[in-house]
């Protein structure tokens, strides 16, 4: 499997219930710079909907998205 | 006739972004009236996730959302009788909140509390702590403190806390994007 991005850093948000994956992910997307990327793994079914809504807002960008079984891995781009 | 289209679009840009930005910053300014854990809680995880969406938090504290405020492990001295009973009878701390619905007699609370627990859930005081963490403003109603006897003395240690009254609320929710009362 091939991507044209590498990740810079991952971050382990499973188990983790609302609102506390989006708390660590705005907190972990400042660790990288800008045009990096951080791959955030979640199990809370709500980030499925809850991280692209974050992207928008926050002006980040949502390269990929990967599934298998109950967790879901998000590729998020530092955008600014 | 003639029209001068070039001055009639420069009037409909300025009254576009007149309109955009609508006097308002990307902030949320919220009232905690209730003092329910339930309620309290919505509160909390609406204000740690707005804060984690890039938005600047003000949360005003008044009436029964006050005595949550309040530090278990401190106490206040030269209180009157009424704030002595209104200051035994209230909830002392985030930790002492009750439900809404199915309390029980406390029951209901504490099987809540348990279920949050094994669900990894924050609880009600972690979600305070994390609000200081992110920066959320607390403002305190003056008004409800000296109703129900609270001393500046027994309240916790948060970050950014202070005192105020309605129009530093006001102020604030004008300027917000989104106003909310619970």
């Amino acid at each position: 499997m091939s991507d044209d991005f590498s990740v810079t850093l991952e971050l382990d948000l499973r188990n983790l219930s609302c609102p506390m994956p989006l708390v660590k992910i705005s907190k972990g997307i400042k660790d990288v710079a800008v045009g990096q990327v951080v791959k955030a793994v979640t199990s809370d079914p709500g980030a499925l909907a809850d991280f692209p809504a974050w992207a928008k807002t926050n002006g980040n960008q949502i390269l990929k998205t990967e599934q298998s079984g109950d967790e879901t891995s998000f590729f998020v781009k530092r955008l600014k | 006739m003639q029209i001068d289209f070039a001055a009639q679009i420069e009037e409909l840009k300025a009254r576009v972004s007149s309109l955009e930005q609508g006097g308002q910053e990307n902030k949320l300014s919220m009232v905690v009236f209730s003092g329910d854990l339930d309620r309290v809680l919505a509160s909390f995880i609406i204000a740690t996730g707005a804060a984690a969406m890039g938005m600047e938090v003000m949360l005003f504290f008044t009436f029964w959302g006050t005595p949550l405020l309040r530090d278990p492990g401190k106490t206040a001295s030269g209180k009157d009788m009424m704030g002595t009973m209104f200051g035994a009878m209230l909830p002392k701390g985030a930790g002492a909140a009750r439900l809404s619905k199915m309390n029980f007699a406390g029951l209901g609370t504490s099987m809540m509390q348990g279920l949050m627990a094994k669900k990894n859930m924050a609880s009600l005081p972690e979600m305070v702590v994390l609000a200081g963490e992110l920066g959320i403003k607390i403002c305190v109603c003056e008004l409800s403190m000296s109703l129900m006897g609270f001393k500046r003395e027994e309240m916790i240690d948060y970050p950014d806390l202070m005192y105020c009254g309605v129009a530093t609320f006001l102020e604030q929710a004008m300027g917000s994007k989104i106003q909310l009362f619970i």
